[in-house]
């Protein structure tokens, strides 16, 4: 979506602008946000994000040390700053620690609720097995029932 | 094969119905999956993208879901076809925009249709006539299963499926409506209906013209939040939503009938009037025009008008569908002289609308 000020860059900020009765939609670009006084809250209301209790984020942005890129794919926090968009998945390791701050602001949520690949769930599912068979087998042990502990112990091996 | 005679002839696609779809015109769930590994599409090089699109599409190709299905590289498709596909709403303006290293993979029914190189490595659409949203979301969910093993997707449990965007992050689910409002807007409540919206956190859009206009008064209605929610939560949240923006498209109708019946069967009246008999008309003009016309349908004002062939209509009127119909490249005056031309013969066995007694 291009800012409906300058209709060049893309647009960042998303506002309902009341003007007299009526609201009108307003997409703008960073530097035009900054130019049209959107810091103020005081002309703008309902942010679009669902942020209408909260103030206007100036700089939704991951926190990482100025310069820093992604081992992986060399993108900087500058690059993300200009486009509002990552270089790689990894780029979500290196930029991470600001980045709750940010998703706040977008999501009902910061932690993911959905959808797990089968794989992994799968995968999650046969560890959790493992420590159970594991806990069992070194109650055996202490035990002194061997015949279970052998037992056990080929069917954590099987698993792994 | 090219792309045209893949497709089902407009004719063929406008019969397709589905539940509500005197207001809903379509319903879309959209996937968005990265692979591990590789830059995504915007940060990548060309030889990466290319790479990707190796992965992914013969990946995609296999799946039975899919077949009959037609495959290229964005590359491969000339202007017209890219336009024709976005005009089809099966991908997006930016995806027609690409070139190499990007691809696309549609069925025949019109039902899945993959982006390979969008924003994301993926982005896999199922799309259903009317309001069928649980529906589209089983189907993608399926193809989604269907390419796990095949694919190594960008995921922690945490953040969940890896997006270029962040605001897609998580489910990197999109579900959305296109919906025709005519009632909503001709009562002057669709500005109402819009901010309730945005206050669910809903975007609403038109879906034709630029910035806020809503030309055909065609309006997408979209979730904007991906994370924190389930991709059930999520279709249950936008479902209600959109089964009240129904209710009230109903009962804006209904109350126009019985408080502004006048005024109603006047726009219809002149719209019919201006499409039937026009020799040259935009396709602006033309869509607000078949939007009082698929009204006037619906409101029992026709006695031969089927849905169909206004939404045929519709689709045959866009510049790309109306070039497509011809060998020559035509210019804007042109094409607004066929357009009207089409729609005189179209309309020439359509008796003109009678007011109820
Ligand atoms: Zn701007
Ligand atoms: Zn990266």
């Amino acid at each position: 979506m291009l800012c409906n000020a300058c209709k060049q860059n893309e647009a960042k900020v998303h506002l309902t602008k009341i003007v007299g009765d009526k609201m009108q939609k307003v997409d703008l670009c960073e530097d035009c946000s900054k130019d049209k006084g959107v810091d103020d809250p005081t002309s703008y209301s309902d942010l679009l994000m669902g942020l209408s209790a909260e103030p206007v984020p100036s700089e939704p942005e991951p926190a990482a040390e100025p310069g820093a890129k992604c081992p992986a794919c060399g993108y900087s926090q500058a690059d993300f700053k200009k486009a509002g968009r990552f270089g790689c998945s990894e780029c979500y390791d290196t930029f991470g620690e600001g980045l709750v701050v940010m998703l706040k602001t977008m999501h009902k949520g910061t932690r993911h609720t959905g959808k797990v690949p089968a794989a992994l769930h799968q995968s999650r599912v046969e560890a959790q097995k493992v420590k159970l068979l594991q806990k069992r087998l070194d109650k055996a042990i202490t035990e002194e029932n061997f015949e279970e502990a052998a037992q056990l112990r080929d069917e954590i091996k099987r698993l792994k | 094969m090219t792309i045209h005679e893949f497709l089902v002839p407009p004719a063929v696609a406008c019969q397709r119905a589905g539940p509500h779809d005197q207001i809903v015109m379509s319903s879309r769930v959209r996937l968005a999956r990265n692979l591990k590994k590789h830059p995504f599409p915007s940060w990548a090089k060309k030889p990466d993208r290319l790479r990707v699109l190796e992965a992914i599409q013969p990946a995609v190709e296999t799946l039975p879901q899919l077949a009959p299905h037609f495959a290229a590289a964005m590359d491969d498709l000339t202007p017209l076809d890219k336009q024709i596909l976005v005009e089809r709403h099966l991908i997006s303006r930016e995806h027609a925009a690409k070139g190499a290293g990007s691809g696309l993979v549609v069925n025949q029914e019109e039902t899945l249709c993959v982006m390979i190189n969008e924003e994301d490595h993926l982005r896999m659409q199922a799309l259903r006539p009317g309001l069928q949203i649980k529906a589209c979301w089983q189907a993608i969910d399926d193809l989604d299963s269907a390419l796990e093993p095949k694919l190594d997707f960008a995921f922690t449990p945490e953040l969940g499926y890896l997006t270029a965007c962040p605001t897609n992050l998580g489910t990197g689910i999109r579900v959305s409506a296109m919906l025709h409002l005519p009632g909503l807007v001709l009562a002057e409540e669709i500005t109402r209906i819009i901010n309730a919206a945005n206050k669910l956190n809903f975007a609403v859009r038109g879906l034709y013209g630029e910035g806020t206009e809503a030309l055909g008064n065609v309006f997408q209605v979209s979730n904007q939040m991906t994370l924190g929610e389930s991709e059930p939560q999520i279709i249950e949240r936008i479902s209600k939503a959109l089964n009240q923006i129904i209710e009230e498209e109903e009962n804006a109708r209904l109350l126009l009938m019985e408080k502004k019946s006048k005024i109603v069967f006047n726009h219809i009246g002149r719209a019919y009037g201006v499409l039937a008999n026009a020799h040259t008309i935009t396709s602006k003009e033309t869509m607000n025009l078949l939007s009082l016309l698929r009204l006037g349908g619906e409101l029992g004002l026709f006695t031969k008008l089927d849905r169909s062939l206004t939404d045929e209509m519709f689709l045959l009127t866009q510049p790309a569908h109306l070039q497509q119909q011809h060998t020559e490249k035509l210019g804007a005056e042109e094409r607004d002289i066929l357009r009207a031309t089409m729609l005189r013969t179209r309309l020439r066995d359509i008796p003109r609308p009678q007011a109820p007694e």
